[in-house]
């Protein structure tokens, strides 16, 4: 069933003033999406910003999770999707009709910590997080944090492991890493965005997991470096491929994506985790948003066309004001040859 | 002839409603296992008794969730009647006359809380008071099933707690109201033959108990259904374990949790199966509490025939 929306000018609830005043009456369109809720700040910035450049395009936004994203979008419920990881291929197969993928903004996972007698940034490496999740690491005196961090007071204290208990996004890139540098990893948590965690409390969304980290003496926890970022939470650097311990930063995340970009899949469902290049931060992801190639409805295509080429040039500025990683100039490249596959006529 | 018709057609509206009511449960039971039909399929029965939850692998049992659901239920209820009996004891018959009216606002005002917030108080308040408690918790009971495991604040004993505020409100007030329903002859006729005061509350407890455990069932069945509340503060980790130190998981966080982003099939029919569960167990509690209420309304008849209707809720 298609229940694309087709506004006009007059059915527009709540709309601005300057509905009425756009030269060419009745063109008005509005677009519904649905999905991650990673990237909704940055989303919604952008469709009232493109909304105040283009007054006749309302595009409406609900972060209602990426997994509900892909199933609106899966049922026509909803015009494009947004998901923090890429759709799997039986997921691409159940889906009505092809689906493109184009990240529009970069994310990263940072480890965030709570060891009493411990001051300034501690140093991890994707090992040891892993067996840290598995519950091999019990104690933060163990000689592998000992061998990372040989400066820290670290105490002879029990580690309490807080992850995600909500499905999401955030949790999806960080054991996409750990199961990248850890095949026990791998073999016993997989990747998904939720996992069945062998050790651990789990905390609802980001606060959730701060507020458990923050107030647990010796935890351990991880959340999205934005969160990170507006709460001042300090947070741990990561060893990266290249053996470098790099700390999370706007620069450290589009390095990880620049590296990607040299072998990029041309339907940019590709994994950053644990990029090669040594300024690259290794728990860092590209968001996608979800568009059908040929919709039924080409004035809402070509209204999404529009917008995409603009989110992915003057967009990204507003993207790292708010503290999302820009993308790399090639991967923008790639995608604007890319965006020529959405049908609009 | 007016009149009649005018009854016929109040009688069929009000028929109408009722039925509305059976017909929308049954709708909701139907709906539920048709979205959940591939978990029942694959799962069949091992669904209840099974404690892998592994969307990775699509490995799916509920039996964590139906035991933090009901361990941190019954908890709630065992640890909120006393306090919410005592509340409505006091308010409807020891309590001055000024001071009834902001009491009774108060503990009604308890309930318009919405659960987020106690959620929240949780999160700051009550998990590190907690945990505090738990660090001072001699060892020598620490080898007790009950009191194992490292003290993380997060876990049973919070979830229990914060249930037994929410529900406290819902208790006392309909023990209240029971209370209040009891005819003044019994209070009379108690202090008639000598009773003290303590001793007439006692009878007009004991000829009001229907309506109290009637109370205490709907307290049962809000906490069983908490959702927000209990997953901030439950520790949410699916395993079967005794201790209140333990973080665990209840039906109505796991589905509230994993819902937004299970895209996979399977995984969305394991949680609507969850759902049906909990819906089926809800179920039977209320039975139970019915056949309970029911056994002891005829028990007390054919002692006491001489008693009065029961006072009910």
């Amino acid at each position: 069933m298609v229940s694309a929306v087709l506004a006009t000018a007059a059915c527009g609830g709540g709309a601005p003033a300057s509905d009425q005043s756009t030269p060419q009456a009745g063109a008005g369109v509005q677009i519904n999406g649905a999905g991650a809720t990673f990237p909704y700040p940055i989303y919604s910035k952008w469709f009232a910003e493109y909304n105040a450049l283009h007054p006749d395009v309302r595009i409406n936004y609900q972060s209602i999770g990426s997994g509900g994203g892909i199933r609106q979008l899966t049922n026509r419920t909803v015009f494009f999707g947004a998901t923090d990881g890429p759709m799997t291929d039986d997921q691409l197969k159940a889906a009505p009709s092809p689906v493109l993928h184009f990240p529009t903004v970069l994310g990263a996972v940072v480890p965030i910590y709570n060891v009493p007698g411990v001051q300034g940034d501690l140093q991890f490496s994707g090992a040891v997080l892993a067996d840290i999740y598995l519950g091999k690491i019990q104690k933060w005196n163990d000689p592998a944090l000992v061998k990372l961090n040989p400066s820290a007071k670290l105490p002879a204290t029990d580690i309490t492991v807080v992850h995600r208990s909500d499905g999401s996004g955030t949790t999806f890139i960080f054991v996409d890493f750990l199961s990248k540098v850890s095949p026990a990893f791998k073999d016993k948590v997989g990747v998904a965005t939720s996992v069945n965690w062998p050790v651990g409390v789990g905390g609802k969304g980001n606060e959730g997991v701060s507020g458990l980290v923050t107030q647990t003496p010796a935890s351990i926890g991880y959340v999205e470096l934005i969160y990170a970022r507006q709460t001042n939470t300090a947070y741990g650097a990561v060893q990266n491929a290249a053996g470098a311990f790099v700390k999370a930063s706007n620069e450290s995340v589009t390095a990880a994506a620049a590296e990607a970009a040299a072998n990029m899949p041309a339907d940019f469902r590709v994994s950053i985790t644990n990029a090669p290049g040594a300024n690259a931060y290794p728990i860092a992801s590209f968001t996608w948003m979800l568009l059908f190639e040929n919709a039924d409805d080409k004035v809402q295509s070509a209204a999404m066309f529009n917008f995409l080429k603009w989110a992915l040039t003057d967009g990204q500025k507003a993207a790292t004001e708010l503290g999302y990683a820009a993308l790399p100039p090639a991967v923008v490249t790639l995608e604007q040859a890319a965006l020529a596959r959405v049908k609009v006529s | 002839m007016r009149a009649r018709s005018q009854d016929l057609g109040f009688r069929l509206t009000t028929g109408a409603f009722a039925v509305a009511l059976v017909a929308i449960v049954a709708g909701i039971g139907a709906a539920l296992v048709s979205q959940s039909w591939l978990a029942i399929g694959k799962f069949g029965l091992g669904f209840w008794r099974t404690s892998t939850w592994d969307p990775v692998a699509g490995d799916f049992g509920a039996l964590p969730f139906i035991w933090g659901t009901l361990y941190s239920s019954i908890l709630a209820l065992l640890l909120a009647t006393p306090v919410a009996l005592g509340i409505a004891i006091f308010i409807s018959e020891l309590c001055p006359a000024p001071l009834r009216t902001p009491l009774v606002f108060l503990t009604e005002l308890l309930a318009a809380i919405p659960s987020i917030v106690y959620g929240l108080w949780g999160i700051f308040v009550l998990v590190p008071a907690v945990r505090t408690l738990q660090t001072h918790v001699p060892d020598s009971l620490r080898t007790l099933p009950f009191f194992s495991g490292p003290p993380l604040g997060v876990g049973m004993l919070s979830a229990a707690l914060i249930l037994a505020i929410m529900v406290v409100p819902f208790t006392s007030s309909v023990a209240r109201e029971v209370l209040k329903a009891v005819p003044v002859a019994q209070r009379e006729g108690a202090y008639a033959l000598g009773a003290t005061r303590f001793e007439a509350i006692r009878a007009a407890m004991f000829y009001a108990r229907t309506g109290i455990i009637g109370a205490g069932m709907l307290g049962l069945g809000r906490a069983l259904g908490e959702t927000m509340a209990v997953t901030m503060v439950i520790g949410n980790n699916p395993q079967v374990s005794a201790s209140l130190f333990a973080p665990q998981y209840t039906m109505a966080a796991v589905i509230a949790n994993e819902f937004t982003e299970a895209a996979d099939e399977l995984y969305l029919h394991a949680l609507i199966e969850i759902g049906l569960v909990l819906f089926v167990i809800t179920l039977i509690v209320n039975g139970l509490s019915r056949l309970l209420i029911w056994s002891m309304a005829r028990s007390g008849q054919a002692r006491k025939p001489a008693r009065p209707a029961e006072a009910s809720a």
